[in-house]
């Protein structure tokens, strides 16, 4: 008690108090709701015909509290990992603000409600795939794959990659291979995207026995599939411009875009030690989450402002 | 003990707030969906 004590009389102080609002937030991973309903929106604008404004919004809050009740479910989860890692120590249940039973039960409530929420008020088909996508991230992403297998986020991405097909599903009540574009545009966008930041994080991710790529076949293996996943992606980003997503405007956005992920895919695969390896791996992450709201931006603002038939492409006209 | 005691139940306090807000905030977008919904329906219905 009188070297212990202390801390343990603290947390069991803070988990007896019960969080702050701001705690709850956290719980809902706002950063990541904020990248789902952006696309969410992007899915809905980009969707033939027109949705009420006020069904638009409520199909986007349920998104929203949909992905945040996935966020409180993976903190529940993951508690024991979060604590042994510097990125994650400071979330609420590691920290003792929230219990980890309250956390679930918080995500729990918040996941049942969205999805009712959604059908009853939109549609039952970006209800089920709203669902789908919690139960995916929740049951196979966090329970299963992320201790198991260093391929987690890339089939876990899947649940990520969702959201613009939610948003096109709530506006037409259809899914369709222009929404399943979007979905493959962040399905094959999220393994760069993580393995960056897992190259910066390797000793945590290993610390915590989580399988990440850096971590069972090391940085080299790791820049190397960076590099594939973004030649991929170059390309694959162009694609809604073939498909009637996108016009002239947004093919030369893309292309730009994708050109520029490659260059800091090939200086991340490039630059193997020291500072200038971190700098690039750190530069290649922040870059990875603009091009994705780049990308997802010229949509809407080519969509929502129907510039598209100012300059055609050639293909469309 | 008496400090430990008033800050939970200011926690308490300001999530009932929150819960309260929420709730409320519900309440009227169920309200508004269920109208646009309903639409021009309403008057159509046979009396």
């Amino acid at each position: 008690m009188a070297d212990g004590g202390l801390p343990v009389v603290h947390e069991a102080f803070e988990a007896d108090a019960g969080g702050d609002i701001a705690d709850y937030v956290a719980l809902l991973k706002p950063r990541v709701m904020f990248l789902v309903v952006f696309t969410a929106l992007v899915g809905l604008v980009a969707a033939p015909g027109s949705m009420h404004p006020v069904l638009a919004i409520a199909a986007l809050i349920c998104i929203a509290v949909g992905a945040g009740a996935a966020g409180a479910l993976n903190m529940w989860y993951d508690a024991d990992i979060d604590s042994r890692m510097a990125r994650t120590a400071a979330r609420p249940v590691p920290r003792g603000k929230v219990s980890e039973l309250e956390a679930r039960d918080f995500g729990a409530v918040l996941g049942a409600g969205s999805v009712i929420c959604l059908g009853l008020m939109v549609n039952w088909l970006s209800a089920a795939l709203l669902a789908l996508t919690i139960a995916f991230y929740v049951f196979v992403y966090t329970m299963w794959l992320k201790r198991a297998t260093p391929q987690n986020i890339v089939i876990g991405g899947a649940a990520g990659a969702v959201p613009p097909m939610i948003g096109w599903a709530a506006a037409t009540d259809t899914v369709s291979l222009q929404s399943f574009v979007l979905f493959l545009i962040i399905f094959i966008w999220t393994p760069p995207h993580f393995w960056a930041l897992a190259l910066l994080r390797t000793k945590d991710y290993a610390r915590a026995g989580i399988p990440m790529l850096p971590v069972v076949s090391g940085p080299d293996s790791t820049r190397r599939h960076i590099l594939i996943y973004s030649l991929i992606l170059a390309p694959l980003g162009m694609a809604p411009a073939l498909i009637g997503l996108g016009g002239t405007f947004y093919a030369v956005i893309a292309s730009v875009l994708g050109a520029l992920f490659v260059v800091f895919a090939y200086d991340c695969y490039r630059e193997r030690e020291g500072e200038s390896a971190d700098r690039a791996a750190k530069n290649l992450f922040a870059y990875s989450v603009l091009y994705l709201f780049l990308l997802f931006a010229a949509i809407l603002v080519e969509q929502g402002f129907d510039i598209s038939c100012l300059l055609p492409l050639p293909w469309t006209s | 003990m008496q400090d430990a005691g008033q800050e939970r139940k200011r926690r308490q306090r300001m999530r009932s707030l929150a819960i309260a807000w929420i709730l409320a905030a519900l309440v009227v977008l169920f309200f508004i969906v269920t109208i646009v919904r309903l639409g021009g329906n309403v008057a159509d219905r046979p009396l």
